[in-house]
């Protein structure tokens, strides 16, 4: 085997493509269930988008904090939210992340410092400024990173964070996961700047453009950002260019894209082919290792399904309970 | 000991002891330093109304001034709150809740349950309530009513100093967001407060004044309304009860039905708008759970169901009056036939 020319030990490697393949089962598996009428409500899947989660969150540990998305399954597994739970929440169950009560679309786990998927899009901003002013004032160098999508990019609550986070230095993150589409709404529609680089620039904070189907890409301009913010540098904005190769939500018919598009990028653009081929050919990671992690990660999601399946609803009293820690 | 001073100082004091006593309380909202990054005096301002004026000699950076960004700090706050501070934070008036409302609502107000009772979100949030100010309709709204509706937020609002100060310093304390509601008109209003920290329980209403004949039910500046007209009732020996309610979510259903089953009338008197209001709240609630006590229809004196009005003239007319209190209270003690 060669030398490793990655600036991951192959342990992480290791991680990144479990991690990356574990989000793409999972995702896969939830269409397919989803169309089958067992998943109730609303599910925006995060398949194609694997390598932004995975290259970022890499670099994290449980004291720093991401807030998610509406796609947020993706970021959850990467921060280390147990998938069993998180699939039995998909199911209403009360062994769920949240006991059955958030859903896909507000799966949390605030130990892990997953502090939410979120239905309200650009919710996520002005919170992690708060939990990366909770790490500056604790001195622990912790960081905050708040996802949030090309459309989510418009609206005011990015803006003012992005202000807040600039003005008081904040080791704050700033994620936009550019899939093209606000919805079904193009970007070249809804976003009057050609590059998020010059909405960074107006907040006086540095931003980057990376391809986010490559997972190296991701990584090595994460890293960069968050070692600067840990070292009291401040925020930052990291744009990744990326495909959704599912639609926005779980039912649509994604008429407004091109013919072709889906099985285009999945052929060319997929972020985990792309991985494979790099680590394969640089001999750091062999097909053979990957298609072992690809087989316990499939019994891991097939495990998952038949345990929420048969997971207990909730009980009637839950539905009063939680509201309030005391009333 | 207790000293007379204002409902202002009062607040003012349970900020100071509180960020004495828990290093993990900072107070962030704009100018509530004031003067920050300008070339003139820091501590400028200490809010738009002076009331955290003084406190960042003490505590420095853990008051923190921020821009004209509700949003941003508002989630910010909440945001802190989940990570291990228990933040103060400042929205001046309630009426700007309208560019921060989903941090409030959707986020701090939904995090405990959504997430299946693994957060908990230690955020107070101070604003000021009510007209009398001649400030018109965008800064003299009492919109406790929308929080009050919303599961997962406690609603306070205190009508004096003494209970602000123990309600304040029992809402930092709390392990839930709580809307903490400032009639402007009364932070110049002085009674006894004690020099010394305590706190009063939310939840507890307070019977302000005893009486056999008719329960008045309110909270904040109509309190003081509520008693006027008891007083003038008395002279024509007429007993009001009122209940100062102090806080709204949670509220003490028990004291309001206990007295409404003695009495067996009830006026409620909210500066809110009338629909859907804490007036409504209460007279459904007394109709549902103490119908055969009643002797008399429930009286409700409300502001109209309009914007506050700018003019003076206007304004004093929007606020329920004494007069207009009394008068309720006189109705529900007419035999039927003559109602």
């Amino acid at each position: 085997m060669s030398t490793n020319a990655f600036p991951l030990a192959k342990d992480d490697l290791i991680k990144s493509y479990r991690t990356m393949r574990t989000i793409r089962e999972f995702e896969e598996r939830v269409h397919v269930e989803f169309a089958k009428g067992d998943i109730p409500g609303f599910v925006h899947l995060y398949a194609g988008e694997e390598a932004c989660a995975t290259g970022i969150i890499m670099h994290l540990s449980d004291i720093d904090r991401i807030a998610s998305t509406h796609r947020g399954h993706g970021h959850c597994i990467a921060k280390g939210v147990d998938v069993g739970a998180m699939m039995a929440e998909i199911y209403g169950k009360a062994t769920g992340s949240c006991r059955g009560k958030g859903g896909s679309m507000h799966i949390a786990d605030l130990a892990k410092g997953m502090m939410g998927a979120n239905g309200i899009l650009g919710a996520g901003a002005p919170l992690i400024c708060g939990a990366a002013l909770a790490a500056k004032r604790r001195g622990d160098r912790g960081v905050g990173i708040t996802f949030f999508g090309d459309g989510a990019s418009n609206q005011g609550t990015v803006l003012e964070s992005m202000n807040l986070a600039a003005i008081w230095n904040l080791p704050a993150i700033f994620v936009v996961e550019n899939n093209g589409y606000a919805e079904s709404t193009s970007i070249d529609y809804a976003v009057a700047v050609d590059s998020y680089v010059d909405r960074a620039a107006g907040f006086g904070m540095p931003g980057v453009t990376v391809d986010g189907t490559d997972f190296f890409a991701v990584y090595e301009a994460a890293g960069e950002m968050i070692r600067r913010a840990r070292a009291g540098g401040g925020p930052a904005l990291l744009e990744c260019r990326m495909i959704r190769f599912f639609g926005h939500f779980e039912g649509d018919a994604q008429t407004y894209k091109a013919k072709g598009e889906n099985e285009h990028n999945r052929a060319t653009r997929d972020c985990l082919k792309l991985f494979a081929a790099r680590v394969s050919e640089a001999g750091v990671l062999s097909q053979a290792e990957m298609e072992s992690i690809d087989r316990e990660v499939l019994g891991l999601i097939e495990e998952a399904v038949v345990t929420a399946k048969s997971a207990p609803l909730p009980a009637a009293k839950d539905l009063l309970t939680d509201v309030y820690v005391s009333y | 000991m207790a000293r007379n001073i204002s409902f202002k100082q009062a607040i003012s004091e349970a900020l100071d002891l509180e960020m004495r006593r828990d290093p993990n309380v900072i107070i962030l909202g704009e100018d509530i330093v004031g003067g920050a990054g300008s070339p003139g005096e820091r501590d400028a301002w200490g809010g738009v109304l002076g009331v955290t004026k003084g406190l960042y000699a003490k505590y420095g950076d853990r008051l923190l001034d921020t821009p004209l960004s509700e949003s941003a700090y508002i989630g910010a706050a909440i945001g802190a709150a989940c990570c291990g501070l228990r933040p103060v934070a400042e929205l001046m008036f309630l009426d700007f809740m309208g560019v921060c409302f989903d941090q409030i609502f959707n986020q701090a107000a939904k995090f405990k349950y959504m997430f299946g009772g693994k957060a908990q979100t230690p955020i107070v949030i101070r604003a000021m309530v009510g007209a009398g100010f001649r400030a018109a309709a965008q800064h003299s709204q009492m919109l406790t009513p929308i929080f009050t509706h919303i599961p997962g937020l406690k609603v306070v609002c205190p009508s004096n100093g003494y209970d602000a100060k123990g309600l304040l310093i029992q809402s930092i304390r709390d392990n839930d967001p709580v809307m903490f509601c400032e009639h402007k008109a009364l932070y110049g209003f002085e009674n006894d407060v004690p020099q010394e920290s305590y706190t009063i329980p939310l939840g507890e209403a307070n019977v302000v004044r005893d009486g056999e004949h008719v329960t008045i039910v309110t909270y904040g500046l109509t309190v003081h309304r509520s008693l006027q007209a008891a007083e003038a009732l008395a002279r024509d020996g007429i007993e009001a009860e009122v209940i100062d309610l102090r806080s709204l979510s949670p509220i003490d259903w028990d004291t309001v039905i206990d007295s409404v089953e003695r009495t067996g009338r009830l006026v409620v008197v909210d500066e809110a708008n009338p629909r859907c209001s804490i007036a409504t709240d209460v007279a459904a609630y007394v109709a549902a759970n103490a119908f055969s006590a009643l002797k008399a229809a429930p009286r409700l004196v409300t502001a109209p169901h309009t914007p506050v009005p700018f003019s003076p003239t206007l304004e004093d007319l929007y606020i329920p009056s004494g007069e207009k209190i009394a008068a309720a209270a006189s109705q529900t003690l007419k035999p039927a036939l003559a109602a």
